[in-house]
């Protein structure tokens, strides 16, 4: 009894989410004519945060579960753990719920299903903090499919919106196929393993499994795909644009920050955890460096290029996160097991300056729409008069997508590439700098549009949403904290991927 | 603590301006700003440092260095800290804010909160760049000052204020990236483990580089030097890549162009110093000749510029152009009187110019042209402006009992006794002819616009300036004349920050 006490408070991010989905359900069930948006909002908001609570406590030994790096808790049989960088990433998806439900409560005014919408983001978010914690193949896939299931129905929410349903119904199909070749992929693995927990992959690849060596590298592949659609990563980005477009503005924050870690979180766990890099004890594998190295560099050159070229804001918005998927992949292309996950570290440090950055340019694009602005860079002609404060904070959050000094994405993105090159991968870190210079033309043109442009006709901004604008606000602010306070962020990251490595 | 209050409480003041009332923002920042010029003279009241920061045995006034992070094994400090050569600089950057915020009243009518609001953004990042000796803080800092420049550009400056704004930001900004490898490039190959500009400076100036991708180490530090003098030169600017300057300056707004030339410009010459001068004095001194071509050919090219323009703003600018060849060389000549007159420079040419873009704009305002052609005699109708201009000008072209006088005079003679640079006195030489032109553009000009018979040529009614327009060019004035018959008031700080440096050059 005790031993399941003690791991379910080790599970206390998740079920913190999974219960708030349950209870905002309840509410729901008990009033279900009357509409309650603030006892809605305030419970998810609520729930999100002790989350978020939850796992900031586990991580820096407060709760007595966790004390160091290197103390993980492993449950059910070794198929869930829970570590540092499980809980690195908790606090990450928390903090970006916390910010979209906060944001939703405005965004969905008008709309009649808010019950809904807070349930689903909130089982969403639960999926994302499993495969966090995922240390099985099937527990991946459930996890995958748990936060993957509930975003389908967020893309397409806005039931009377063409352009949500089709966004919708195209990253429901693209990720029906990707879980089909996930799956299948994991059914190769297990075929030449015998295992699906990922030591035990491991180890299996290290001993007997060399006479299916080529069944478990198309199966490493297969898994790989899998996670390019988590993540949209090239090939299997082509979904991201469409929905992150035809999307109610906070879930595009949602997928493309939380989401989008959810799947690097795994992805990293698997890879690096499951399957080992061929060396002298390995027989059976596949060098799935290389692997990333082409995938980060498409990756963030196709999203870089094809951002460059939008008229629109928010599919702009969408291509430049393709653009940092291709970034966070170096975490993966620059992997050595010398460097004591510096590099993996400096990834995840920079996916949760991106969740505060991207999410918060995301909900600017959202409180524009929710004044029915218009979506193209004309117009945000005059924006900048007109709505000083939200102004100032999407530009820090493009100035720090882009990755100047003043903002916390200079500095993960200068931890990266620095770790990248510190790993010997200098041309991959190069790579990135030229495309992290190419996306200040981009960013810059919304700066630019903002607060250089004169509005082409006269419009007047409605009543400003509060608790919207105070979600945009919160995360300029964290966006600029995250620089003095980068030390303990990226401890530690690379003190949780160090624990990774083998 | 004194450094880390007056930075924070600049940003708060900014923050509070941008969310002050449009009718009160400027009375409001020019209030708020006078407690940084408070700040920096009483710290220079309190001054006690000796020596240079970045060289072994110097003491640092107001220091702080606390550790930040770790990361690859390199620690990250908040260490800043005043020495002789930071000092008059900050001194400068705040004083000159506090007028350019005044000198903004009349010419600026929209957005004023944002616009002051940024003007003390800048200063925050100002005193910053100064006074931080870690190379990260001071990174940061170098370019968060961008950011506001932009803005005030591409928001409130001329008709084509959006190209000179992306122009400027483009250009200084890949500056600063070729700059940021360079000095990594130095940094990954040194055994120190914190980006702490003393402990870098110390290491490279006791060769203890190493090589690097089959480079040998003498080949790594040219190299990094020529990165990190190219991305510095951008900013100063000298001539090749001096054409974003009189784009920047005449687009800008004048009270932007005050901190452009005044401050802005500092910024690449300091980090010059800091950097290049400082920490690799073997590899300036192999590169002497070539650098000091460079400062020549700025400070006449520069002229010659000047010379053939028609507008009155575009004069001032070309000139900055010539006016920071001379520090360079007396950066390079590598002397006492050299690198102190060079320090000395800064100051002096901060507050000259920013009194010259400050007059000019001050006719602006009333006349609405900046043509030569189109304005004359204007002395008859602005007496208190047009003396003062013309002292200004005085001040650039080098009258003795002015701060230009003395500073130039400083470089010329540390640059004729240079040992270091070889025919030193023919680089002297031509670079002293420049003081010739720079009369010549400079009385031509003064004497198309301001003597004569009074005309025009603008719809406008051409009255007198208002007290809060001529108050900044006098204070100017005044310290320009203090400065030019009591050197001494910095020259032996600067001096005393300078003479670490030259024991330790080849």
């Amino acid at each position: 009894m005790a031993t399941l006490l003690w791991g379910l408070g080790a599970l206390a991010p998740a079920l913190l989410l999974a219960l708030t989905g349950l209870l905002v359900l309840l509410i729901n069930a008990v009033y279900p004519t009357e509409d309650r948006p603030t006892l809605l909002a305030v419970v998810s908001t609520v729930g999100s945060l002790a989350s978020l609570v939850a796992a900031g406590a586990l991580l820096t030994g407060v709760g007595g579960v966790l004390s160091g790096p290197e103390d993980s808790v492993t449950l059910y049989a070794d198929a869930l753990v829970v570590d540092g960088m499980s809980l690195f990433f908790s606090a990450v998806f928390a903090s970006v719920t916390a910010l979209v439900v906060v944001a939703s409560y405005d965004y969905l005014a008008e709309n009649p299903h808010r019950a809904e919408f807070y349930s689903l983001t909130l089982f969403a978010a639960t999926g994302m903090a499993l495969m966090a914690s995922a240390n099985s193949l099937a527990v991946a896939f459930v996890a995958l499919e748990l936060s993957s299931l509930p975003s389908y129905a967020l893309v397409s929410f806005l039931k009377g919106n063409r352009g949500s349903v089709e966004a919708g119904l195209k990253y429901f199909l693209i990720g029906a196929l990707s879980s089909a070749v996930f799956v299948f992929g994991i059914s190769l693995v297990y075929a030449a393993t015998g295992s699906l927990l990922l030591p035990a992959v491991a180890s299996g690849l290290t001993e007997a499994g060399a006479g299916l060596a080529g069944v478990a590298g198309i199966g490493i592949l297969m898994v790989a795909g899998g996670f390019a659609f988590k993540t949209a990563s090239v090939p299997f980005h082509f979904w991201a644009p469409e929905a992150y477009e035809g999307a109610p503005a906070p879930v595009s924050a949602f997928l493309s920050s939380a989401s989008k870690a959810a799947g690097f979180a795994l992805l990293f766990r698997v890879f690096v955890v499951g399957f080992p890099l061929p060396g002298a004890d390995v027989v059976a594998s596949i060098d799935w460096v290389l692997l990333f190295q082409i995938l980060a560099v498409a990756t963030m050159t196709l999203g870089n290029f094809a951002a460059a070229t939008q008229e629109n804001v928010k599919r702009m918005l969408a291509y430049s996160s393709i653009g940092h998927a291709g970034y966070a992949l170096i975490g993966l292309a620059a992997w050595t097991t010398a460097d004591g996950g510096a590099v993996m570290g400096a990834a995840m440090a920079h996916l949760l300056v991106y969740g505060f950055m991207n999410t918060g340019a995301f909900l600017f694009i959202a409180l524009v729409e929710h004044w029915e602005v218009g979506r193209t860079f004309e117009d945000y002609a005059g924006l900048g008069a007109r709505a000083p404060m939200a102004s100032v904070a999407m530009s820090v959050f493009m100035f720090s997508l882009a990755g100047l000094p003043p903002f916390g994405g200079f500095f993960s993105k200068y931890f990266l590439f620095a770790a990248a090159v510190g790993a010997g991968y200098w041309w991959l870190a190069a790579v990135g700098a030229i495309n992290s210079a190419l996306s200040l033309f981009y960013y810059s043109r919304v700066v630019k549009a903002l607060w250089f442009d004169e509005a082409t006709t006269d419009f007047e901004l409605g009543a400003t949403p509060t608790a919207l604008y105070a979600a945009v606000l919160f995360a300029a602010v964290a966006t600029l904290l995250l620089l003095p306070g980068f030390g303990p962020v990226i401890e530690t990251a690379q003190a949780a991927a160090a624990a990774l490595a083998p | 603590m004194i450094l880390e209050t007056l930075i924070g409480f600049t940003f708060v003041a900014a923050l509070a301006v941008f969310l002050s009332p449009d009718e009160y923002a400027g009375q409001l920042a020019f209030g708020l700003s006078l407690l940084p010029v408070v700040g920096s003279l009483y710290m220079w009241s309190q001054f006690d440092a000796t020596g240079n920061a970045l060289v072994e045995g110097g003491s640092l006034a107001f220091a702080t260095q606390i550790d930040w992070l770790t990361v690859g094994g390199y620690t990250l400090q908040w260490f800043v800290g005043l020495d002789g050569i930071s000092l008059p600089l900050i001194v400068l950057s705040t004083v000159l804010t506090s007028l350019a915020i005044l000198s903004a009243w009349t010419p600026i009518d929209v957005r004023q909160s944002q616009f002051y609001g940024l003007m003390l953004f800048m200063e925050a990042n100002l005193i910053g760049v100064f006074s931080a000796l870690d190379f990260f803080v001071w990174f940061v800092f170098w370019e968060a000052v961008l950011v506001p420049m932009y803005f005030l550009i591409g928001v409130w400056g001329g008709p084509r204020r959006e190209y000179a704004a992306i122009k400027f930001f483009v250009y200084t900004n890949v500056a600063s990236l070729i700059m940021f490898i360079g000095f990594m490039a130095l940094v990954f190959n040194l055994p120190v483990d914190s980006f702490g500009l003393p402990a870098i400076a110390g290491a490279l100036r006791a060769g203890e580089l190493g090589g690097f991708l089959g480079l040998a180490p003498d080949a790594l530090a040219t190299v990094a030097f020529a990165a990190m003098f190219f991305g510095f030169a951008v900013k100063v600017p000298v001539v090749p890549v001096h054409t974003w300057l009189p784009d920047a300056h005449v687009e800008a707004p004048t009270p932007a162009s005050v901190m452009l030339a005044g401050v802005l410009l500092k910024m690449g010459t300091y980090a010059l110093l800091r950097f290049n001068f400082t920490m690799m004095p073997d590899v300036a001194q192999q590169l002497a000749v070539p650098i000091a071509a460079i400062a020549v050919l700025s400070v006449i090219y520069g002229a010659m510029l000047a010379l053939a323009q028609q507008d009155l703003k575009r004069i001032v600018a070309y000139s900055s152009v010539s006016s920071m060849g001379y520090v360079i060389l007396g950066l390079v000549a590598y002397t006492e009187f050299g690198i102190g007159g060079a320090t000395f420079q800064m100051v002096a040419h901060g507050l000259i110019s920013g009194l010259m873009f400050m007059a000019v704009g001050v006719i602006y305002n009333v006349t609405h042209t900046r043509m030569l052609g189109d304005m004359s005699g204007m002395a008859d109708r602005m007496p208190i402006t047009t003396g003062i201009l013309i002292a200004g000008a005085f001040g650039y072209m080098g009258l003795p009992l002015m701060a230009g006088f003395a500073a130039e005079f400083f470089i010329f003679q540390g640059s004729f006794t240079s040992t270091v640079l070889p025919a030193a006195p023919l680089f002297t030489a031509a670079a002293m002819f420049g003081i010739v032109i720079v009369a010549g553009y400079l009385l031509w000009a003064i004497q198309r616009t301001l003597f004569g018979e009074f005309s025009v040529e603008t719809d406008y009614e051409v009255t007198r300036a208002q007290f809060h327009d001529t108050a900044p060019l006098a204070v100017l004035l005044l310290c320009t004349i203090a400065l030019g018959v009591a050197p001494e008031v910095f020259f032996g700080m600067i001096t005393d920050a300078v003479v670490p440096l030259l024991g330790g050059g080849a």
